[in-house]
């Protein structure tokens, strides 16, 4: 299993998308509220940008004339044919059982624990040189998002 | 009209031993039959109007396929208004053993609902009477008046209750689609009464007579009934007459169906973009057919056995054709030897159990 850093938690607002290129795959990372969702940006009807359509929410119905709309934001429908999948689950509305698209764990985590995280340098594999170049102070200060697969 | 040979052209085909005909016509010499069935106020309205009848000629007698040639006869009554003869030909002669009468009297076009309400009763006491009183092989199709569905329902509620009557009679074309909620009180009254709502061609005429507008000829409304039977699937469907009565089946008679599988592909495949529309249809919509909807099988629109196999493993289901011989029209294909040319369970299932798994054929000593 292999982790990525793909965005600061303050670069998107709720409701807002970015889709980041890992390991040749282009995923979508979604903020609903305070939740992050990993989804493959490839729609498993017809491989179109599934990432790229329309937020929704999910509709039932109690009966004709009967519309019940709930989890607003929470349902991606793709931008070629509509077809919904569940942000959560990456199942698709119509036929679960048989159609979903690969969605991926995401964990929100401190800059300090990710860089506490980078294995150390071991002792007596690098010698330090007779030079010392200009370094930056790196930000530890966010929070980041993680995708895991 | 031309001489008609005397050759029975239906009794050369093969017997369809036991099975239940579920599209038979029958038909009234004159109007003046339903004067004993009618109040004296309507008997008065129509003898005091001139009024000729109400037959709609939705099959000109001489035209082409219209009319069975052997039973055209000169010297007779007109095709399919004896009962005795009926029965002999559709039961006598074919070893079926039930028959469905569906009345296709001009009811339904007029615009006077309490007279259309008022036939309709006559119509299904003169059914009764001279019809099913006679022979018990023999049952039939309510007739309402769907200018008002309240009173199509009063008239279900009237008739259901002896099972002679076994399904309530619709037209493909009406004043709106059939899937709209001005129809839903005929549908509720038949699911009440376990009854199958029957679809057959042509109607009103407050409707053009194809979906795309009125046709100049009578080839072209013949040639679109199907495409009417289209649209109507897709409206029951989506207006969520079948999401509101569970129970509820149709029947589309005498329209063929090979049209059918191509729309339940194209259906399913645009519900899944396209379902927040009407969400209530919450399963795909060639489930919804399958279950549903049922088609007989006269005029058959596919060749053969062969053609016929094919097609149930289109549709994906064997339960949904009826056998019918749409006595006493004569399309170009009644479908007989189709249907008796596929195997043993299939060839039964469509020659009789799927229509008594449908119909409440046992009802009331009826049998």
């Amino acid at each position: 299993m292999s982790r990525h850093v793909v965005a600061r938690t303050d670069e998107l607002a709720d409701g807002e998308r970015k889709i980041v290129e890992i390991e040749g795959r282009s995923i979508g990372l979604f903020r609903v509220g305070d939740a992050w969702y990993a989804v493959r940006n490839t729609c498993p009807h017809q491989s179109g940008p599934l990432c790229r359509g329309y937020l929704t929410g999910l509709l039932e119905s109690d009966g004709p004339g009967e519309f019940r709309y709930s989890r607003r934001g929470e349902m991606l429908r793709c931008p070629w044919h509509g077809w919904e999948f569940d942000l959560r689950t990456g199942q698709s509305w119509v036929d679960p059982t048989r159609l979903r698209v690969r969605h991926y764990e995401t964990t929100v985590e401190p800059g300090s624990a990710l860089l506490t995280g980078t294995p150390p340098v071991a002792p007596g594999q690098r010698v330090p040189g007779p030079y010392t170049a200009e370094t930056y102070e790196v930000s530890v200060d966010h929070d980041y998002v993680v995708i895991e697969f | 009209m031309s001489a008609p040979t005397d050759a029975r052209t239906e009794q050369s085909a093969p017997p369809t031993t036991g099975a239940v005909d579920v599209d038979v016509h029958h038909d009234l010499a004159a109007v003046e039959e339903l004067f004993p069935y009618l109040d004296a106020h309507w008997r008065d309205y129509v003898v005091e109007r001139g009024l000729p009848g109400f037959d709609t000629n939705y099959y000109p007698q001489a035209s082409p396929m219209s009319v069975r040639p052997d039973l055209l006869r000169p010297d007779g009554p007109p095709p399919a208004t004896d009962p005795a003869t009926v029965a002999a030909d559709v039961l006598d002669r074919t070893g079926s053993s039930t028959a469905i009468l569906n009345c296709l009297y001009g009811v339904q076009p007029m615009q006077n609902e309490y007279l259309a309400a008022a036939l309709s009763s006559a119509l299904n006491d003169w059914q009764r009477e001279r019809w099913l009183a006679v022979d018990p092989r023999l049952r039939a199709s309510i007739v309402v008046p769907t200018q008002n569905a309240e009173l199509a329902a009063r008239e279900i509620d009237r008739t259901a209750a002896d099972g002679a009557f076994v399904q309530v009679l619709m037209f493909v074309r009406d004043r709106m689609q059939l899937g709209k909620r001005f129809f839903w009180p005929i549908y509720e009254a038949a699911e009440r009464h376990g009854l199958p709502i029957a679809v057959h061609p042509f109607g009103s005429f407050n409707h053009p007579n194809t979906p795309a507008g009125w046709a100049s000829t009578y080839i072209e409304e013949y040639v679109a009934q199907a495409q009417l039977f289209h649209a109507q699937v897709v409206s029951i469907v989506c207006q969520g007459v079948l999401a509101r009565f569970p129970e509820l089946r149709f029947v589309l008679l005498e329209s063929g169906a090979s049209w059918l599988p191509p729309l339940m592909w194209r259906f399913d495949k645009d519900w899944k973009g396209l379902r927040h529309d009407t969400p209530w249809v919450d399963r795909a919509p060639s489930d919804l057919i399958r279950r549903h909807f049922r088609l007989a099988t006269a005029p058959l629109d596919v060749e053969g056995p062969d053609g016929l196999l094919r097609l149930i493993d289109q549709l994906g289901s064997d339960e949904m054709l009826l056998y019918s011989s749409d006595y006493p029209h004569h399309h170009h294909d009644p479908g007989v030897g189709s249907v008796l040319g596929l195997p043993d369970d299939l060839r039964q299932k469509v020659l009789s159990g799927n229509a008594r798994a449908l119909y409440p054929l046992d009802r009331g000593g009826h049998r």
